[in-house]
């Protein structure tokens, strides 16, 4: 094991202000339980997984609520016991309504004794005596996802597809995202869980090597981890990442580790033979196998300027984020806006009554002192979105083309290698929302291909 | 229900929340802070012709872009400051000594007819200062190549009574006598009216007003580097080509060539227009090349002694051609 220092540099990327000094030294709290839970059948990438309960029936923690449903998809679990008040649409941070179970945590149950907090749900698994099969499985039944925010099922990225072989196991730890400290409080506080996490998913994928990736600005983080990986075996490399934004991004994760460039897309990092996870998903594998504890709760930072005590709070999936605010002590002062995950990629919401999910790593109250309002103006071809791009796209082009409603012109810049970082929208003087326009454009790109195939099925039917 | 009135004024937006906040007025502040030190220098050399020229050609260029907006029915811009920047520019490539009513004359086809007809900033092919000099040019051939002579700050010599020509003119016969390699009587007396290195350089030649001191527009240039509201491609392509050609060329020292007529106010502040020069590094290269070239190219052929205002314009007409061919290779694409 050795710490070494990052030699590959991507083009682009931008400095936001961090604002990390909030909610950094704050130890990772848990949550006093909630009265009331609100589980979304769809807190992966993917299909949303299909309810199992109805209005009335008494659930345990640890339950399965959710059925995984399809191949990109994952389970959803009961986050505490509780009785299913309601059955209904609820909103996610992302705006679109989903399926989700509310759940009156305060019911004792009918018959029994209430679960125990820290009781196993699936029997504990010795890693090294288990099967590949039986831990690939404890992952899916778990019902991981990846953490970092995009929710990818992890069992199906742990098992790459015939023919492709990981080389290179990449642990996310960059924490790029302004604000966010969950990552940091658990690589400090967690670090062992994080080298058996890393020790079961070597297995699972077949001995690759390992690098840990984190940005130079978390020495205490790099110090915890060469502490907990100090006598591992194996090839294990720590890989301390210049401080620049977006070094979390998987292409440029893996860039920045291991010099490897992932074409575009569909090609997926499996392509060059990588599997990137973000540090707390490591954390589940660990619990899920070790403890029998699947993913039911995660640690979320609840920063920003206008909440009164910013912390890391562990929260069941399902907690609402007013709760969440309550536990931080209130608004400080009013909010003006309230951001769900980083200031760079996260969603704006519209209130406090939607709930977390697995993919929850931030939630951000900020007062009207830190919220830009803005007018758009006409692009001055400055071209600092082109430098910021860490993809080398023109994003000027593709927002004039947006804006011109020309999508091809836009799919012919490339639009749909755009991983929405935000990098242009943060430098543009003019105020233009770049990202948004490349948003458009890749939503309306997929809904052509999606209607094109949908056509040529309907054909090949006839 | 209980009251809902602290979570529903949320603002929704797209991501990114947070922002570098650079703007628009605040780049073109830099341009006008980054051209202070040329405009002293011209008004140091050209005395108060120069603060009327630049008084008048700002002030025109800011009433212009508002009535201009105002009959577009259009958001007033001139908060922007850009019609400001536009002003400056244009009364920093006109000789101190033009009468005033030209220059209002040049500042309204600047603004109305260069840049709010394409539909105002972002929009217009063509630098609008850089189009309403050659407009000028043009149409008031005798007043805007008619050269005041410096003030001897000195001697106290005020120069309204004195005109001469630029070095430009004594530089093109320069070529001419190189080609010939005939006519030596020629060459050194045109040898006799290049300037001194030191007078170069700091400013003390006759030309346009902002042009003529290369120190105060290297400093300019300078403070836009550093304010990273230009990079270095377009200005170090441009002012290399006009060296290596005129290396190449013979006639007057190369170092002449750069610090005589508009190249270092060229390369700075006119080619590095964003909105008429192109957005990618290898197409900025591309720019500067084609800039320099075109400018030598009229300076030693074509019938003017200066052709920096129409190497430029003719390389803005190119600029979308470039920006096509310079097209950024995405990460990972083949």
């Amino acid at each position: 094991m050795k710490t070494v220092k990052s030699q590959f540099k991507f083009a682009g990327g931008v400095h936001p202000d961090y604002n990390k000094e909030l909610a950094r030294e704050q130890p990772i709290e848990r949550l006093p339980l909630p009265s009331e839970l609100v589980i979304s059948m769809s807190q992966h990438l993917g299909a949303p997984a299909k309810c199992l309960v109805k209005v009335g029936d008494f659930v345990r923690r640890g339950q399965i609520v959710g059925e995984k449903n399809g191949f990109i998809s994952v389970c959803v679990r009961a986050s505490a016991d509780g009785k299913v008040k309601a059955v209904e649409k609820r909103l996610g941070p992302a705006g679109a309504k989903a399926d989700a179970i509310v759940l009156d945590t305060t019911v004792k149950p009918d018959e029994g004794e209430p679960s125990a907090p820290d009781a196993p749900i699936l029997p504990p698994l010795d890693w090294r005596s288990a099967s590949r099969e039986e831990l690939l499985k404890r992952v899916e039944e778990a019902g991981i996802c990846g953490m970092g925010g995009a929710g990818f099922p992890t069992a199906v990225k742990l098992n790459p597809p015939p023919g492709k072989r990981c080389e290179y196991l990449i642990l996310n730890g960059a924490e790029c995202e302004p604000y966010l400290t969950a990552d940091y409080r658990v690589m400090l506080e967690r670090a062992p869980r994080i080298r058996l996490g890393v020790e079961i998913m070597r297995k699972i994928l077949g001995g690759p090597a390992v690098r840990i990736a984190v940005e130079a600005n978390k020495p205490e983080a790099i110090a915890a981890l060469e502490k907990a990986f100090a006598d591992i075996d194996g090839n294990v490399e720590i890989v301390v990442l210049s401080v620049l934004y977006p070094q979390g991004s998987e292409k440029h994760q893996i860039f920045a580790t291991v010099g490897r460039v992932v074409p575009e897309p569909p090609a997926l990092p499996i392509d060059v033979g990588c599997v990137v996870e973000n540090v707390g998903t490591v954390v589940a594998i660990a619990d899920a196998v070790e403890k029998g504890e699947p993913l039911l709760e995660r640690v979320t930072t609840v920063s920003g300027d206008a909440v009164a005590e910013p912390k890391n709070v562990l929260a069941p999936c399902g907690t609402k984020y007013s709760d969440l605010v309550a536990f931080c002590g209130g608004e400080k002062t009013a909010p003006a806006k309230v951001v769900s995950g980083g200031t760079m990629m996260g969603f704006a919401v519209s209130t406090l009554e939607i709930p977390t999910t697995k993919t929850t790593s931030g939630l951000l109250l900020l007062s009207g002192k830190k919220v830009f309002q803005y007018a758009s103006g006409a692009c001055i071809n400055c071209g600092r979105c082109l430098r910021a791009c860490p993809m080398g796209l023109n994003p000027a082009l593709i927002s004039k083309a947006v804006d011109a409603n020309d999508i091809k012109a836009a799919e012919d810049a490339h639009v749909m290698s755009c991983i929405e970082c935000g990098a242009c929208s943060f430098g543009c003087p003019a105020y233009r929302t770049i990202t948004q326009s490349c948003r458009r454009a890749k939503n309306s790109i997929r809904a052509r291909i999606a209607a094109e195939k949908a056509k040529a099925a309907a054909a090949a039917n006839k | 229900m209980k009251p809902k009135e602290t979570t529903e004024h949320y603002i929704l937006s797209s991501s990114p929340h947070t922002h570098a906040n650079s703007s628009v007025s605040r780049i073109m502040l830099d341009v006008v802070l980054a051209l202070l030190p040329t405009t002293f220098a011209g008004i140091w050399f050209f005395g108060m012709p120069a603060v009327w020229t630049i008084a008048v050609c700002v002030s025109t260029c800011i009433v212009a872009e508002a009535l201009c907006r105002l009959a577009m029915k259009r958001d007033n811009t001139i908060g922007d400051l850009s019609a400001v920047v536009t002003g400056l520019l244009l009364a920093l490539n006109l000789p101190a000594g033009i009468p005033l009513w030209m220059a209002v004359v040049g500042s309204v086809f600047a603004i109305c007819v260069a840049k709010q007809v394409f539909g105002g900033l972002g929009m217009n092919p063509f630098n609008p200062a850089l189009a309403a000099r050659a407009f000028m040019l043009i149409s008031f051939t005798g007043p805007m190549t008619t050269w005041l002579r410096p003030i001897c700050r000195c001697c106290g010599e005020t120069p309204d009574a004195t005109t001469m020509a630029t070095p430009l003119a004594a530089m093109k016969r320069l070529f001419a006598a190189d080609i010939t390699a005939s006519a030596t009587p020629h060459a050194e007396k045109a040898l006799e009216q290049i300037p001194s290195l030191c007078d170069m350089l700091v400013g003390n030649m006759p030309g346009c007003i902002g042009e003529v001191s290369a120190i105060a527009l290297a400093a300019g240039a300078a403070y836009l580097l550093w304010r990273k509201v230009i990079t270095w491609h377009i200005p170090v392509a441009f002012i290399a080509t006009v060296f290596v050609y005129s290396l190449i060329a013979g006639g007057a020292p190369a170092y002449a060539q750069v610090l005589t007529g508009g190249v270092m106010i060229g390369a700075c502040f006119m080619a590095t227009d964003y909105v008429t020069s192109p957005i990618t590094a290898k197409g900025k290269l591309i720019f500067g090349f084609g800039c320099g070239l075109l400018c030598m190219l009229i300076r030693q052929f074509g019938s003017y002694p200066e052709g920096c205002s129409f190497a430029i314009l003719i390389m803005n007409a190119v600029c979308p051609l470039i920006n096509r061919w310079t097209q950024p290779k995405p990460f990972g694409a083949k």
